[in-house]
């Protein structure tokens, strides 16, 4: 496949964000700076850039509770996104939502959502309505793979697939549902395998090899765009935190968790660009340091903004 | 006037809805050609086809959440359960999607979306489908609940729900698919959350929704002859409640009797009851009785059925209890 030199550079850029924005949320919510409870995406930034760069500006996401990588993927902004994270009045909702529940439907963004496997019927949904309205739009639906074990994911694939509907399913199998090994609750080791029981492809690949995971999202959304149907991909990964922050990681062995940060996507990535011509080595800083410094401007954003007025809490429940 | 049933009432809000607003489309089981099972959509596939009617697999987690899906970007689905029996298959997406993401999402997104379900009992269907779980969704907040009693209310309600840009939850008793009564042809709509005198009396306020109006006026034609004069009180929709509409009528009779057909504990008849002991308490000249279902499943048996369901004679010895009292 031959991708533009555009797209190349912004995968890079947004796997960079997602990389740096998750580090300083660790540092951030360690430091007490933000409230509740914070699920970072730490290493699988490939996969919310690889499927998000395969998508227009229009088209539809779902997201989960491990969310704020797909948001950058699909172009939210940090600022607004860690005003939100820090309960202000300036973030993304208001500060009615959080880490995770940040929706912004302008960039297609339908929601992170706290209920593992929600999203699936709400893309399913959102892909029917583009159905419905010719409009031409895909939704690409991210889910884990503990979320694969809901009957949503059921429900959801057959009916997409019974109706030929525009919808991506991503699965990010990072082996472990908080605290459980996929393996000791799932008998097949593929959750790929499933998509031949609703009638769609299924894929499992490299979650952490962003080409791989665009050029399969890619086939996979011109193919649902042109009513061909959905696709099931499944994209091996793994998280390098644990479930939530603060959370004791006692049941990943070290040696795995190093064994998948050896395996992280953004540096054989940079070292490829660079090799292919893409960028030069003093372009791959240049574009670092300005997403370090978009970020260092989003933490002050967010430290700045004022917190939501508490009446405010009464405040659009109803349209 | 020309006379239509329930169902037919149901019909005809829905197709003029489609004709008015292409974004309007219906699904659920068996909404297509089959016409649904109690008949609430009989014909709409033959005007607006296979696109707009669609007929989804047995999936109400999957098709209702597709609803929710579907209405945040742009359509205005109206889906059918085929019993309100299986919402708690649902419930997920009604209370922590729908009812949630305008809120949770700071207005950024809306859910214009009707889930229409058949509800009650009386029918010797059993355990499993003859529930009334509308106090359980007008607990939550975000959703509205609506209960009509008449085919005039059916049409004007449902309209209003299929405009309305909230969820919208529209029940539907199975006992009044059948029921004729006067609709117009025209373009009316009934606000949501007001309520309707259904008959006006002096002595008795009666508070009740969906079928357990028609209980009620039952009850209050033989009590007219003992000469007791009560005023009915439709809700119509649960949620909003229309406050107004009940401390009004209890400042005129001070006596209150809440009828309702589902079960007792933490029920629209406690909510109603609480909202007149905090806004109206002094104007009662007598306890507030309750007429409800007696709190275990509905069981199969008529003889059963009928012990545990409110019926007419229960509605009159409430009265007569309070008026009286």
């Amino acid at each position: 496949m031959n991708i533009p030199k555009q797209t190349l550079l912004l995968m890079y850029e947004r796997m960079l964000k997602i990389r740096h924005f998750e580090d300083r949320v660790r540092v951030l919510f360690a430091a007490g700076e933000m409230p509740g409870f914070v699920h970072l995406y730490l290493g699988q930034e490939a996969v919310a850039v690889g499927a998000c760069a395969a998508l227009n500006d229009d088209d539809y996401i779902t997201s989960t509770h491990r969310g704020h990588g797909h948001l950058i993927a699909k172009g939210g902004e940090m600022k607004y996104m860690m005003a939100e994270l820090y309960g202000k009045a300036t973030g993304y909702n208001k500060g009615k939502g959080g880490s995770m529940h940040i929706a912004w439907p302008a960039l297609g963004i339908l929601g992170a959502n706290g209920i593992v496997g929600a999203g699936l019927p709400i893309a399913t949904g959102a892909a029917l309505s583009a159905k419905l309205r010719k409009s031409g739009q895909v939704a690409v639906c991210f889910f884990g793979d503990g979320a694969s074990n809901e009957g949503t994911f059921h429900e959801s694939l057959n009916i997409a697939a019974a109706f030929n509907l525009p919808c991506v399913y991503v699965c990010e199998n990072n082996l472990y549902a908080v605290g459980t090994r996929q393996s000791k609750v799932r008998k097949i080791e593929d959750i790929a395998d499933r998509a031949v029981g609703y009638g769609m492809p299924g894929l499992a690949i490299d979650g952490n090899d962003v080409i791989t995971v665009y050029e399969t999202a890619k086939e996979a959304v011109d193919r649902a765009r042109a009513g061909g149907g959905p696709t099931l991909i499944e994209c091996k990964t793994y998280r390098w935190r644990a479930h939530f922050e603060g959370e004791p990681d006692t049941y990943r062995p070290p040696e795995e968790v190093e064994a998948w940060i050896k395996r992280e996507p953004i540096a054989p990535y940079r070292r490829r660009l660079i090799e292919q011509g893409i960028m030069t080595e003093s372009e791959a800083q240049a574009i670092e340091q300005a997403v370090i410094k978009e970020l260092d401007e989003a933490v002050e954003f967010a430290r700045q903004s004022p917190l939501p007025q508490p009446e405010t809490a009464l405040e659009g429940l109803w349209a | 006037m020309r006379q239509l049933t329930f169902a037919q009432a149901i019909v005809e809000a829905t197709a003029q809805e489609m004709r008015r607003d292409p974004s309007v489309c219906v699904w659920g089981i068996d909404v297509g050609p089959y016409g649904s099972a109690f008949a609430a959509t009989r014909g709409l596939y033959e005007e607006f086809g296979p696109e707009r009617v669609i007929d989804m697999p047995v999936s109400e987690l999957g098709y209702v959440g597709a609803g929710v899906g579907a209405a945040a970007t742009g359509i205005r689905p109206v889906v059918e359960l085929q019993f309100s029996d299986w919402i708690t298959l649902a419930s997920e997406m009604l209370i922590n999607q729908a009812a949630k993401m305008r809120y949770m999402f700071g207005g950024v997104i809306s859910i214009p979306m009707v889930l229409r379900a058949p509800v009650g009992g009386y029918l010797s269907a059993g355990a499993q489908h003859s529930n009334s779980f509308e106090s359980m969704y007008a607990f939550v907040p975000g959703l509205k609940v609506v209960l009509p009693s008449t085919p005039y209310d059916a049409k004007g309600l449902l309209k209003s729900a299929i405009r309305d840009n909230n969820p919208v939850i529209f029940f539907e008793h199975k006992k009044l698919y059948e029921q004729k009564g006067e609709v117009p042809e025209d373009d009316y709509l009934i606000p949501l959350g007001q309520a309707d005198v259904k008959r006006p009396g002096k002595h008795v306020t009666i508070v009740t929704y969906a079928y357990m109006v028609s209980k009620s006026l039952a009850a209050a034609q033989q009590l007219a002859q003992e000469g007791i004069d009560v005023e009915v009180i439709d809700l119509r929709t649960i949620d909003p409640m229309d406050e107004e509409a009940i401390i009004a009528s209890v400042k005129k009779t001070h006596r209150l009797v809440i009828v309702q057909e589902t079960w007792r504990k933490c029920s629209v008849s406690s909510e109603v009851a609480a909202v007149v002991a905090e806004k109206a308490l002094d104007y009662l000249d007598a306890p507030v009785v309750r007429v409800t279902a007696k709190d275990v499943p509905v069981p199969f048996s008529p003889v059963l059925e009928n012990y545990v369901l409110p019926q007419e004679a229960d509605i009159v010895a409430a009265v007569r209890r309070v008026a009286n009292a």
